[in-house]
């Protein structure tokens, strides 16, 4: 069966993720060595250790996020994050800088390391860079790439595969870009956030309410209206004489029909994006996922479910899997 | 401190292309680097420039270097790396997929669009053949020190985004094309139509962005004119250039007089300003603030 990959926050989201059917949970600590460095979010070294037991007694994984890259003078904290993860049991570390991979792998061989999504690497070049130089076991891979793709990839790798199937999208190059620190000096690499909401106004103009990021208005939307948080590449902007969504269109990714394909492609693990989630939405998106994969494995159709409604209140897409602006 | 001219990230023709490096030749530069960054589609129109502008600019006592692409993925850019390295010049990695294609003991120049932010990356890219770092726009002053000094114990130079328009993302998706209602593969290479990006402002008429294909920049121009002093004590021992339209040797001549103390950095500023594409300057990076924050006064506005 494929593997399921699942988001946890907290301690409860990652109960409630294995619970739900997880194969594997990633989480981080509660600090900016990880991507998700938000208010409230992520684990404490005990509190890894603990989850990592509770996971294990019910045949999961837990692989530990060390994916920002680390700060000049400061790699002393990512380097005792690497130790702490060990020390608590973790099943992998996630990782994308390279300093941070040749020290992993000089320092704790046995911990097994997976390549971040942050480091972006979406061609056999790169995948086989990261598997030789520093003996990688597994790429996620970033979500630009079309089904057929990811199929070639694979033929030309020795790393396994993991793809993101459901949950927020990143159109530009992760891990290469610094948009949100150009409008709020918090960026993904340095901060592990992006549009950060400690940087987020709103105001009420008029019959609309505008949302701004470091000052720069993102969105404008009628009152009456969900407004979108202002994630900075899914604004809505204006170039000459056009205005719409320049960069993403506000949808959210939901892969679960091409799961097939993806196993056929030879994708070993799934991922569902959504660190910051709450844990119910973790439990639903994970039970309807694992329904899927095992409706997979057993040559079923797939269940029909709806999660669209969770889908950040937007449209689901297939996303770049199956490229339409190429 | 020295000059680098970065390579140009927009689609110029082939003419404006040879003006360009027939400009730079007697400009006050040490360094070049030459290369399509941002689409391998372009480079049919224009790479034919490249050898003889290596020979003129090498004629000039400029030391070349050619660079990758920020984004290998098809296999002919694969291929592409094989290419760079037959010219038998120091090759600067844009994407570090190309390390894999580049044999061990060629001289290495690290591009801005690689990530190296720490001592740990650092040591790992001298010891794989960096002789040069340009460090991502985004880090601030003290990390710049850091690394700098990291830098001088391996014997890599460290170098930072001088001025131009900054390199904020690359994606796989172009968005050019995406303005013109093309697919990425029919886009017709409206690009061309923008030599230095196309501005992207907010809904309140705010500058904000500029594409460039499938790379986003500031609308901004970043400035390090009031920074000399700054970067001087930090340890930089080069700022990168990147072409814009304009005058550009004047551009180069402009900040070596700054270095030499010749101008003040307002001097240079004024000079400067006519020609910065958006019109706006901007150096926040440096002081740990937002990207598009301008230390000057209201020369930018």
């Amino acid at each position: 069966m494929m593997e399921l990959v699942c988001p946890a926050g907290t301690p409860a989201a990652l109960r409630a993720a294995v619970e739900a059917g997880a194969h594997s949970v990633y989480c981080g600590f509660s600090d900016e060595t990880n991507a998700r460095n938000f208010p409230g979010l992520n684990f404490s070294t005990e509190e890894l250790t603990e989850a990592v037991a509770g996971a294990h007694k019910r045949g999961a994984k837990v692989l530990v996020a060390l994916n920002t890259f680390p700060r000049a003078g400061g790699e002393k904290l990512w380097h005792q994050r690497l130790a702490d993860a060990e020390a608590a049991g973790a099943d992998a570390v996630i990782l994308a800088d390279v300093g941070l991979l040749d020290y992993a792998a000089t320092h704790h061989p046995r911990l097994r390391r997976h390549l971040s999504v942050q480091a972006a690497a979406a061609n056999p070049d790169a995948i086989n860079f990261y598997a030789e130089t520093f003996d990688v076991k597994r790429v996620v891979l970033p979500r630009v790439l079309t089904v057929q793709e990811i199929a070639e990839i694979n033929k030309e790798i020795d790393a396994e595969t993991e793809v993101f199937v459901f949950g927020g999208l990143c159109v530009m190059a992760e891990g290469r870009c610094s948009l949100s620190s150009y409008a709020t000096g918090k960026s993904p690499n340095m901060n592990g956030v992006c549009s950060p909401a400690s940087h987020v106004a709103y105001a009420e103009e008029g019959n609309e309410l505008a949302a701004r990021l470091g000052g720069f208005t993102i969105n404008r939307t009628p009152k009456d209206r969900p407004a979108p948080y202002p994630t900075l590449c899914k604004g809505c902007f204006t170039s000459e004489n056009q205005t719409g969504h320049v960069f993403e269109d506000p949808v959210s990714l939901d892969a679960r029909h091409l799961i097939p394909a993806l196993a056929k492609a030879g994708v070993t693990a799934l991922k569902i994006e959504g660190r910051q989630r709450s844990r119910a939405y973790v439990a639903e998106v994970v039970r309807t996922f694992r329904a899927a994969v095992e409706a997979v494995e057993e040559g079923r159709p797939m269940p029909e479910g709806a999660l669209a409604r969770l889908a950040e209140g937007q449209a689901g897409t297939a996303g770049a899997y199956a490229k339409t602006w190429r | 401190m020295e000059l680098t001219v970065g390579p140009n990230l927009f689609f110029w023709s082939a003419a404006q292309v040879r003006d360009l490096y027939d400009s730079l030749v007697s400009a006050p530069v040490q360094r070049v680097v030459l290369g399509e960054v941002v689409c391998s589609k372009r480079m049919s129109f224009w790479t034919d420039q490249i050898p003889p502008a290596i020979e003129k600019l090498q004629a000039g006592g400029k030391s070349v270097a050619l660079s990758t692409l920020a984004l290998i993925t098809l296999k002919r850019e694969r291929k592409m790396v094989g290419d760079l390295l037959e010219m038998g010049l120091p090759i600067e990695v844009a994407d570090i997929a190309a390390l894999r294609l580049i044999p061990e003991g060629t001289e290495l120049w690290i591009s801005p669009l690689v990530n190296v932010y720490n001592e740990g990356t650092l040591r790992w890219m001298a010891k794989r053949g960096a002789t040069r770092i340009c460090l991502p726009p985004e880090m601030p002053v003290e990390s710049i020190a850091t690394l700098a000094r990291a830098g001088a114990e391996e014997g890599v130079a460290i170098e930072v985004w001088g001025h131009g328009r900054l390199p904020l993302a690359i994606s796989g998706r172009c968005y050019h094309a995406r303005l013109h209602d093309r697919a990425k593969d029919n886009c017709q290479f409206v690009c061309g139509e923008d030599l230095d990006g196309r501005e992207v402002d907010t809904l309140d008429g705010q500058p904000f962005l500029a594409v460039n294909g499938v790379q986003t920049l500031s609308a901004s121009t970043a400035c390090m004119a009031h920074q000399i002093e700054a970067l001087r004590e930090a340890g930089v021992q080069a700022l990168r250039l990147s072409p814009q339209t304009g005058h550009f040797a004047d551009l180069c001549q402009g900040y070596a007089d700054r270095i030499a103390g010749r101008i003040s950095g307002d001097e240079l500023v004024a000079q400067l300003l006519p020609e910065a594409p958006g019109g706006r300057f901007s150096d926040g990076f440096l002081h740990g603030e937002a990207g598009a924050e301008w230390s000057g006064r209201t020369a930018a506005e």
